[in-house]
């Protein structure tokens, strides 16, 4: 009996840590909205968010345009940094020697830690030229900025996505092998399907580190005010206009910059939201069939 | 059209992968040998000793080396025991329920939430209603909270991987749970935990959105908790965006790079050797 009360008490005390990310998130929330809300508000939630209007000092806000930037440049980052990722995992995990893969994994996993800026530093002096000189344009712009982010997420996405791969039995793999498939069959008719909600989980992660990621994109993006009409204009996201505007902004001004990540916190949300649906939803069908 | 044969299929397919990985591999070796081979040669002792000059024009990046360990250093050891106890709790301590998808629905938003907002927040929370200012304790405790999930689910996965049998085993032994989690579960799960701890460690260092607002840009040495710092991977920021010193940002660069490769590296030797004597 003490031993069962005991262990009731770890229970708690456990659960009441385990809150902590949870609460951490309705913190987050519940102050970011409350610097923010009341000037979207004032503005009006529609003209904030479909005007193309960012004068501070007059008092108009309308941040159009870095959404539109913010979601360009996560596309462009996820076609790239996502395929990549992918084909890197399926080769490290089903394909490849075990003893190639024991200088990849660890080459791509050290890599991980590199940090972001390092990334748009190299964008500016490499890429930017590179991009200005054989594609035109000022270099700044939306694929300078799919670029970086694309690398940038790799080396966290594919070490999560291999994991992912590995965790699948290895009976499944044998199974189609022994019932004919091809390597190939094999991995994206079973393996694949196996470690789905774990590869879903990957880029998720991936897709919140682009959407995010703020000072790597501040150099390479250009952050004009102007909507990108292609993939060569310079362009702004929500979170390079707080970075950028936060350090001098007061009252109104950064009021409205707390509104910025307000949008920004709804498009992440509501992001995470329909890629947790899905993973769950496949994953809940794939063990009834 | 007549359809490739499966052995064509999938010839074709290993061939795009090797070309993605070859790709992948070599711009990521690209970017660190570039950013050494211009960097290192400035890299000096008086480099790592000094503090700078004329805003970094001169001189070196001691209170940044500093000020960096100090933010990151205090993030992880805040979030590694709230992250692992939360990963024990469940996957041991409850059953799969409502209460289990709000914790991990909480920890995976907090894991998609930009570092900026996590900045925005940390810099109205902890600077200003908690009244820390801009200061390492209110860059540790917003880059605590940015790398919990981080440290959750790869504890969470390392702890799911022990296989079942040890749990039993633990238990047909007498054991109680909280005997059979810290003694058998957590010991076989460590590597994994460690791997998710060092991502956390990587993260903070190279984090330069959340600190700028909530760490400041100071250039002296922090010699408290309460005091601003700029880390490294800011003041490198400052540097190549402001153009202040190309030369500097390189070095700079250089001994982010290097000092994110060595604990890497040396975390990897940890879990291999860990890994070897477990088996």
């Amino acid at each position: 009996m003490r031993q069962a009360a005991k262990d009731k008490c770890i229970s708690l005390i456990l659960l009441a840590v385990a809150m902590s990310a949870i609460a951490s998130l309705a913190m987050i929330a519940a102050f970011i909205f409350r610097e923010g809300l009341p000037i979207m508000m004032k503005v009006g939630v529609g003209k904030f968010l479909l005007s193309s209007d960012w004068y501070p000092q007059e008092g108009r806000f309308g941040i159009f345009p870095m959404i539109v930037g913010s979601l360009a440049v996560t596309a462009g980052a996820m076609v790239i940094g996502g395929t990549l990722s992918l084909a890197c995992a399926i080769l490290l995990t089903q394909f490849c020697p075990p003893k190639v893969v024991s200088i990849l994994k660890p080459c791509i996993e050290l890599l991980a830690g590199i940090p972001s800026v390092v990334y748009g530093f190299i964008g500016v002096v490499i890429l930017v030229p590179a991009i200005s000189r054989y594609l035109g344009g000022p270099g700044l712009s939306v694929l300078a900025a799919s670029v970086v982010l694309g690398v940038m997420i790799l080396p966290t996405v594919t070490s999560i996505s291999v994991d992912a791969l590995r965790a699948v039995p290895r009976s499944y793999r044998e199974g189609a092998i022994a019932l004919g498939a091809t390597e190939w069959q094999t991995t994206h008719r079973v393996m694949l399907k196996a470690a789905r909600s774990g590869i879903v989980a990957a880029m998720i992660l991936g897709m919140g580190r682009a959407v995010g990621e703020t000072m790597a994109v501040i150099m390479v993006a250009g952050n004009t005010l102007d909507l990108p009409h292609s993939i060569l204009a310079p362009v702004r996201t929500l979170t390079s206009n707080i970075a950028l505007e936060m350090g001098y902004a007061a009252g109104e001004h950064r009021r409205a910059l707390f509104a910025t990540g307000v949008t920004l916190f709804a498009i992440i949300m509501i992001l995470n939201t329909i890629a947790l649906t899905v993973s769950r939803r496949r994953a809940r069908k794939a063990g009834q069939s | 059209m007549k359809r490739p044969s499966p052995a064509a299929m999938q010839r074709l397919a290993v061939s795009f992968m090797w070309l993605g990985t070859i790709l992948t591999v070599g711009v990521l070796l690209f970017i660190v040998a570039y950013i050494l081979t211009l960097g290192l040669p400035h890299v000096t002792w008086e480099f790592l000793s000094q503090g700078p000059r004329l805003m970094g024009r001169e001189g070196g990046v001691f209170p940044m080396i500093v000020g960096t360990l100090w933010v990151a250093g205090l993030a992880v050891m805040i979030a590694a025991p709230v992250g692992v106890i939360t990963a024990i709790y469940l996957t041991e301590y409850t059953l799969e329920g409502k209460l289990t998808a709000v914790i991990r629905f909480g920890a995976d938003c907090l894991a998609g939430i930009p570092s900026i907002i996590f900045g925005l927040f940390g810099f109205v929370f902890f600077a200003i209603t908690l009244g820390m200012g801009l200061s390492v304790l209110s860059g540790a405790l917003t880059l605590a909270i940015m790398v919990l999930p981080t440290i959750i689910r790869t504890s969470e996965e390392a702890i799911r991987a022990v296989p079942r049998a040890y749990r039993e085993a633990g238990y047909g032994l007498g054991a109680t749970r909280w005997g059979v989690v810290t003694k058998v579960v957590l010991r076989s799960a460590l590597p994994g935990i460690g791997t998710g701890v060092v991502l956390s460690i990587g993260r903070s260092i190279s984090e330069t959105a959340a600190v700028m607002l909530t760490a400041g840009s100071a250039l002296r040495l922090p010699t408290s908790a309460f005091d601003s710092t700029r880390t490294l991977a800011l003041h490198f920021y400052i540097l190549a965006r402001e153009g202040i010193s190309m030369s500097k940002a390189y070095a700079t660069a250089s001994v982010l790079i290097v000092a994110i490769l060595a604990i890497n590296l040396f975390a990897y030797w940890v879990m291999q050797r860990f890994v070897a004597k477990v088996r």
